[in-house]
Formats: C-alpha cells, structure tokens, sequence
C-alpha cells in the first residue's frame, strides 16, 4: 500500500492505494465519484474517461499511483456550480444520451476533442476520434451533433 | 389548456439528462452497503462436462473470504431452479423438455461461463484469488456449438432432451402453402442464417442484496427491466421468501435490449447468500463475463420459399426454422423464435398461404432470449430478404414489387394468428422513395463506378407487434404470466403529481415523455409532475419495459387512473360548486360548470381533496389517488419502410453506407425528439448486425472466441451515415387499441434496419446471398466466388 496524493476536480485528495489499484477505482470507491463508469476490461469502451492535467485518459488502463500530484478532472467537476460545461449542455439539448452511463465518458473525450481540434472540429473527425469510445442508444447520430455544437460554445 | 412546449407532440428536453450529463446517475454498482462484500463467480472453463468434485478448502482459509457456496449448498437449502416463464411443447402433444437450470450447477456444467461456485468476500481481489485456489474435477463431455447440428450431433445435453431437440411448434395453413408452393410461377428458396448477437447494454449486470435479520426483509439492487417481476420470480419460485419481505430497485439503468429481462442466476444467488453469510452481496459484472452470461440474441438458421404467381403476386411463404435456446431455457427462450417470430412472417404483404415450423434447440452456448426486436427482426429479415430476392428473380422493381403486394384494407387478418389493426403501408414506401430520391439512384450509381465503388441500394418494408399483449392471448400461447401494466396517480395538497408506473425506464426518457402525457391531460406544469418507477416498494406491480410496450401499456394504463382522477375531481368540483357532477367539465386544469361562469382551478380541487371541509366526506372519500391496470386489448403494429444505400470497395470489399433513409408509422409521437432517438439507436444495433457483430463459437472447443469488445465489433461512430445522409420521416396511423394511438418505437430500428442493408450489398455486387455480419472478408470473399464462378 501507499498514498497517493493528486487534485481531483480542483480538490487535494489522498488515499491509501495498492499497487495495482486503478485511477477508476481510486475514482469510483475511494473517492466515491461514482460518475465515471467501467463498461469492459478491454480499454476499449471509453465510460471511464477522465482528464489528466487537461488530456483525456481512460482511468480504467491507469494506475492511481501513476497519477501522483496530478491533476485530475471527471465528469463531476465540469459544471461551475450550476452553471452546465458548455458540452454538458449541448449532450442535453441535442439528445446526445439516452441510458446516459457512456455520457461522462463521451462527454469527457468530446471536450478534449475539440481542445485538439478546435471549434470548427469536423464531422469526420469527430467520427474518427469518438472511437474510443461506445454507446450502445444512440447511435451516435445526435452524439456528433451534440460535440459540433458543443464545440461551438466552447 | 395544456403547454403546448411540453405537451403530447412537443421535444421536450429530457428531465433525467441533468444528472446523468453531471455525473449524478445512480446505477447499481453506484451503491454500496455498510459492510458490504464482494461476490465473484467461478466459472465452467469447459464447454460440456460433468463435475466429479469440487474442493474448496484451500480457498476458504484465504484472507478476505467469507464465504463460499457451490450447487451442493443450493441442494441443500432447497433454493429453486431458475425458471422458464413460457412453455412451447411439441406439435404432436409431448411437452417441452425443459432441463433443470440450479442457480449454481450441479453435478454438470452446460456452457462456458456456466455458474460452479460464487466467492463471497471482503473485497473483489481477494474473492478473485481464492476463486483460483478452488479445485474442481472436470471430465469433459463432447459438446455441440453449432445449431444447425444440434439434434443430429449425438451430444446429450440435459437427459430430458436426448437429441437436444426442446420443442418443435407450427403455425399457419399448411395444406394450402404446399399447394401454394406447388403451384408457383415462381419459387424463390434461400437458406438464410440469422447470426447470434450479443445485447452489450454499456452497463453490465450487476445485483447487490442486503438482508434485515431484525425486520426479516430483504433489500436488493438489481438492474432488471422488470424488478417486479424479479421479486415474484425470488419469492414463488426460488422460495429464498415470500414476496412481501423483499424490495427490488432497479434505479438508473445503462440500458437493457432485452438482455436485463430474464431472471440470473447472479441476483439470486446474491440474495440467497446475503441472508446465508449475514452481510450484504454485491456482484458486478466484467464485460467478458457479460458476453459469456448475459443471453445472447438470433442465431437461426432457416430454410424458406416463397411462391409467386405469373403477375409477380405473392401466393405462398413456406419456413423451417432451427432456433438455438442456448445450453438453458432462459426466463423468454422459448417464446422468441416462436410466438414472436411466426406471427410476423406475413410483413406488410397479403399473402394468403403461409406455413412454418421452428425447432427449438438445445446446444452448449449461453441461453438466448430477448434482444432487441427478439423474434420479429428474425421474421424482418427473412421476408425482406426473400421479397427483395424474389422481385430481383422476376426483374420487378422491389418497391414496385412490394407495392404491388402490401396489404391496403384494414383490418388485415394474416394466416399467421395476428390481424393488423390499422395502417398505411404504401404511405411510408411513397415517403421513403421521396426522400431518398430514389429516382436518381442509377445516376448515384454510375457516379460510384467512376470512383472505383459498387453502389447498391436495399429496401426494408417491416413490420413488428409490439405492445405485449392481451391476457387471454398470451395465456393461449403458453405464457405463465400476463403483460398488463400498472398505474398509480396521486395528486398531493398542492397539486403536484406523482405518477407510479410498472413500466422501468433504462434509456428511453419515460421520466420526461410519460410526464408530458400527464402534464397535456391534467393541465399540471410538466416540472410538478414526477414519473416514479422501478421500485417494488413505491410501485404496487408492474410487468417492466421490452417489446415496445412502454407507451401502448404503460402510458395507456396512466391515462386510465388519469380517467379516474378527473372523475374524482369532477365530484368534488361539483360539490364545490354545488352543481351537478354530470355538468362539470375539466380542461386544461380547470374545472368549469357547464353554461355558467363558475370555475375552480387545479389547486383548489386538491386542497379540498385533502382538507374536505366543504366536502361530504360520507360520500366523497378524502384524498386524490386512482390506480389502474391496462390489459391491451390487441397488439400494436409499427410498421415503415428504410431503404439504405451503400458503395462497397469493389478492393477491400469494405462497406459504407452513404444514404440511409427511414420512414415510420409509430402512431401518436409523444416527443419526437426521443423517438427519433430511438430510431438512431435501433438502426445502428440492425447495421451492427448486417455489417460488424456477431457471436462466434470455437467448433472443435466449445469456447466463446468473441468474449470481449476487442473481438466482437460494436459499431462505432465511423460506422454509421454521416448526419446529413441519414434521413428520417414519419407517417401516422392510429393504433386502434388504445386511447392515444400508440404504436411503440423501441425496436423498429433494429428490425428494419438489417435487411435493408444486407439487400443494399447484395445490390452493390450482384450476389444473392451473403452471410452476416457482412465484414470487408465476408463481402470480398462472395465477389472472388463470384469471379471465379463467371471465369
């Protein structure tokens, strides 16, 4: 065991940590910010996206302690107070979720998206880098539209 | 009158987003008991064998365990066999063989990922660890993976099936298809494989259960569609206790597709041993797990002929079917490649002559059951399929040809069981051929060419039944339960509405669509009107949300207590404003006496409900709440045509779908903007199975070898038609079994789009039949044979 200490959505936190133990887990039960998900075993699904000091990582293929005194952002500490991510709006308005459990993993990867590639980010593009991630509802039709015009607030 | 933002018709943003976009969803594994444990679940690595031994006294010393149980522990405390809900038996009398299925084997395992032990522990790692110190003796027996081989494989599955046949079932007018057929103009045969699919709902299983000792009752969490019927199936049936000592919450759910509707061994045994061991027991699913365990969709391998007659005239369907049930029946096995399945064969065509038959069999995969669609995608693809055939064969255009053929009176009564209620099929092929300009395909076509690229266009004229179903209908069919739902309105003091409903939300926005059908008929703002759902404890009963059935039940059943709840508040009105009930009108919130101007809101009317000084309380009762069950009276019958059009890479044989066009009669569409959701997501799951997924069994080892994301392709967004290609339309027919008109439009998507697809393909480079999932070796493969065939 030892302690890793890192800032999770603008917050010092620490935890007593194995090993092995992963982002997602130190995430999800340690800290018990449960919005970032685990959809497969394989790193292929995307639900567990998160930020590491502004890039978009899959916290499911990274270890805790590989994260010490980073600075580290979920789904959770996008909004300021209650006022919505302009992408967090935009998956509202343009339907971009319907179970919501691949959301914070979309949404995450969708902002670093258009960090990247600026708001002008095209539809193939957006096609091309979603694809790490997987939703199940929507067919992704109003997930692009959703990224575009979330894009365009940003 | 009613908002017309937020009533029936309008897009109104969903309620539930706000906490799912800010990560406050609340799934199962989201919940976590004081002194909770971990469960984890040893599993068959084999295929078929039979269990000489297992020893666990290795493990049961590890850090970390608490305990351990195995199928003897099951015998022991007499904890009931997982069960199967619908009884198929043969034609000739003889039952269905339905072999025992123990919540953790016994004496035998079936399939790989078959249930042997469960390790109960402090946490995960460790429960995992001394799942690897378990010791069990296998003799492996020779299995059978293949369906089509099952009966004649020699393999003994379950001794009740010797030759794994579990049921073989007919419907039609047989004597006067064979004549059909006999008299044909033209025969069209094809042998069609439908492949198996997995559902892949994001969220995996998962089921934690906590027991009271002090109260006696248990608590369990389980992502089930239908948590009441999870309940019932605990009590009655695994006899853990009676159904007044548990509460099931199935809370925010990552989707269902069918594969959260049967009753797993996984929550059961969770339940059993959480009293057993005296901690709470939560068990999470890995994806892999997943694909071994969650049911499994399709897999049908069928034999059908069509007869035309000299005017290209359909006059006969004749179909055999084998339907794998997997190594178990699943809680719906037996009813999908059956009562689902046949009653669809006739699509939106008069055929006078149909006949089929399907042999339900054993083999040692995961049990099948629902998938999105379940059973009517099967029927889809085969008569799309064979139609589109068909009309090629006899150089008929094939939406002429399908024109030509579409039932136009209503009712229409199929030689399959169902009649068609109401519709107008001819409406959405117009639409459809409309929109996607099907008229400058050949100039599409030829612009393709000069690319390099086969350009194919594909039509799909479906139909499905939705709206699970009348009582009586389905107790004929051999159902062991009926398919009503249940409703429960309650105004409060100041007029907000709760609304309890049996139908479960898992993605498809019952919490805003179910609160505008409240909000347009009670007048209430949308923002006072709360759904509540999934929760045995709130909701009194409920049969759950599959098969389309969540509006044309569930939403019918809240009109009929909102019928009530305007009766009620008729009385009081009129006692308030001393009239005569009979000349009290409501709308829009308002109740109004007739030819006066006497009128009372909304909020005074329930104020009197619950402070009843002005009220005779001897005849009028206190309080606001009506409850009701909805028994469908029929099923619904969405129907539409999609026509996909694609260039496949005449190198690489890689598809694209450049067009793609559907057009649908749902009936009354209570949020566009949801349903048109719907038809994104189904689509993309019936382009998954024409073009990436399938379900792959190693012949020789029995082994599940697309167990995991990396091997079985989801579609990604890549996959799928650009934005500005992808092309939807609506016409509207009423459904005339209920109120509102609703027909459902949960499944259309994945029922038309499969052989829309597969028939663009085959249009693109000239085959006539092509295996699915149509993969870039698949498609690459049929046009060298065909090249070969031609030298």
């Amino acid at each position: 065991m030892s302690v890793v200490k890192m800032k999770l959505n603008g917050k010092a936190v620490s935890g007593d940590v194995e090993s092995r133990t992963l982002l997602v887990e130190f995430i999800r039960e340690h800290q018990r910010l449960t919005g970032t998900h685990v959809g497969c075993d394989t790193s292929q699904c995307g639900a567990c996206v998160v930020h590491i000091n502004g890039k978009a990582i899959k916290s499911c293929t990274t270890l805790a302690v590989a994260c010490e005194g980073a600075d580290v952002t979920t789904v959770e500490g996008l909004a300021k107070g209650t006022e919505l991510h302009a992408m967090q709006a935009a998956f509202k308005e343009h339907h971009g979720l319907q179970c919501g459990f691949c959301t914070p993993g979309m949404i995450m990867s969708a902002i670093d998206i258009v960090k990247r590639n600026g708001k002008n980010v095209s539809e193939d593009v957006i096609r091309r880098e979603l694809s790490g991630n997987i939703c199940r509802c929507t067919g992704y039709h109003n997930i692009v539209k959703a990224v575009q015009a979330g894009a365009a607030n940003m | 009158m009613a908002d017309t933002k937020t009533g029936i018709g309008a897009s109104v943003r969903r309620k539930e987003d706000d906490r799912f976009i800010q990560g406050r969803g609340r799934y199962t594994d989201d919940i976590t008991f004081q002194h909770q444990t971990h469960a984890y679940f040893l599993r068959s690595p084999h295929a078929h064998a039979e269990i000489k031994k297992i020893d666990i006294s290795k493990a049961a010393k590890l850090a970390g365990v608490v305990a351990i149980y195995t199928g003897d522990d099951v015998a022991k405390d007499k904890v009931g066999n997982l069960i199967c809900g619908w009884t198929i038996n043969f034609r000739d009398g003889r039952p269905m063989r339905h072999g025992p299925h123990p919540i953790l084997a016994q004496g035998k395992v079936r399939y790989v990922g078959d249930a042997v032990a469960v390790i109960i522990a402090e946490n995960i790692n460790d429960a995992k660890r001394a799942a690897a110190a378990i010791k069990v003796d296998y003799k492996i027996l020779p299995h059978v993976v293949d369906t089509a081989k099952a009966i004649k494989s020699g393999v003994t599955i379950h001794d009740v099936a010797p030759d794994n046949h579990v049921f073989d079932w007919a419907l039609g007018n047989e004597p006067e298809t064979n004549e059909a057929i006999k008299n044909a103009h033209h025969i069209t045969k094809m042998e069609i494989i439908n492949n198996r699919l997995a559902p892949n709902a994001m969220e995996v299983r998962c089921a934690n259960a906590q027991y009271d000792a002090a109260s006696d009752h248990f608590t369990v969490y389980a992502n089930s569609q239908n948590p009441h019927v999870l309940r019932l199936v605990i009590s009655a049936f695994h006899g853990i206790t009676s159904e007044n000592k548990i509460r099931v919450i199935s809370p925010d759910m990552g989707g269902g597709f069918g594969s959260k509707i049967a009753i797993y061994a996984e929550e059961v045994v969770c339940t059993w041993a959480a009293r057993k061991c005296g901690r709470p027991v939560k068990w999470t699913s890995e994806r892999t797990e997943a694909f071994l365990t969650d049911t499994h969709g399709r897999d049908h391998v069928t034999t059908a002929e069509l007869a035309t007659d000299k005017n290209g005239i359909i006059t006969g369907l004749r179909v055999k079917t084998v339907a794998a049930m997997g190594a178990y029946l699943s809680s719906f096995g037996p009813l999908i490649p059956t009562v689902l399945y046949a009653p669809l064969l006739s699509g939106q065509y008069n055929i006078p002559a149909i006949h089929m038959v399907v042999d339900g069999v054993y083999t040692n995969t995961t049990p099948t059951d629902a998938y999105r669609g379940a059973g009517r995608p099967e029927a889809a693809y085969l008569i799309e399929r064979i139609v589109e055939t068909a009309a090629r064969e006899l150089k008929i255009d094939p939406a002429e040809f399908r024109r030509r053929n579409m039932v136009k009176k209503f009712p229409h009564q199929t030689p399959v069981f169902v009649a068609y209620d109401n519709g107008d099929y001819e409406a959405s092929l117009d639409k459809a051929l409309e929109m996607h300009d099907y008229k400058g395909f050949a100039a599409r076509k030829a612009a393709s060419a000069k690319n390099g690229k086969l350009r194919g266009v594909g039509f799909s004229a479906y139909i499905e039944a939705c709206g699970l179903a009348p009582s009586n209908i389905v107790g004929q069919l051999g159902s062991a339960v009926a398919f009503y739902e249940s409703a429960e309105v309650r105004v409060n003091p100041v007029g907000t509405v709760e609304v309890m409903t049996g139908s479960h939300s898992h993605g498809q926005g019952h919490e805003t669509a179910f609160a505008q059908v409240v909000s347009d008929r009670l007048g209430v703002d949308i923002n006072n009107v709360s759904i509540i759902h999934g929760d045995t404890d709130k909701v009194q009963f409920g049969m759950g949300t599959y098969g389309s059935r969540s509006a044309a039940v569930g939403i019918t059943a809240i009109v009929k207590a909102m019928d009530k709840i305007e009766a009620k508040g008729k009385r009081i009105a009129a006692a308030l404003m001393e009239a005569s009930v009979n000349d009290v009108e409501f709308k829009g919130g308002e109740f109004t006496v007739k030819g006066t101007d006497k009128k009372k809101g909304w909020v005074e009317i329930s104020l009197a409900a619950y402070i009843p000084h002005k009220i005779n309380t001897a005849e009028i009762e206190p309080g606001w709440k009506e409850s009701a069950f909805f028994d469908p009276t029929n099923f619904v019958f969405p129907a539409g045509v999609h026509i996909c059009e694609v260039e496949v890479d005449s190198e690489t044989g890689h598809t694209d779908i450049v067009a793609y066009t559907a057009v649908d009669d749902f009936g009354t569409i209570i949020n566009p903007m949801i349903v048109e959701g719907q038809v994104h997501g189904g689509v993309a799951q019936g382009i998954g199975q024409a073009l990436t997924e399938g379900v792959v069994y190693d012949d020789a080892s029995g082994q599940l070898l697309t167990g995991s994301f990396m091997d079985y392709q989801m579609p990604r967004a890549r996959d799928l038609p650009l934005i500005a290609n992808f092309k939807l339309g609506f016409t509207h027919t009423m459904a005339l079994c209920n109120p509102l008109g609703l027909k459902g439009c949960g499944e259309a998507g994945a029922i038309a789009a499969t052989p829309a697809v597969i028939n663009a393909i085959t249009n693109a480079i000239g085959v006539r039949d092509l295996n699915m999932p149509a993969t870039p070796l698949t498609v690459w493969t049929a046009m060298q044979s065909m090249k070969i065939a031609a030298e």
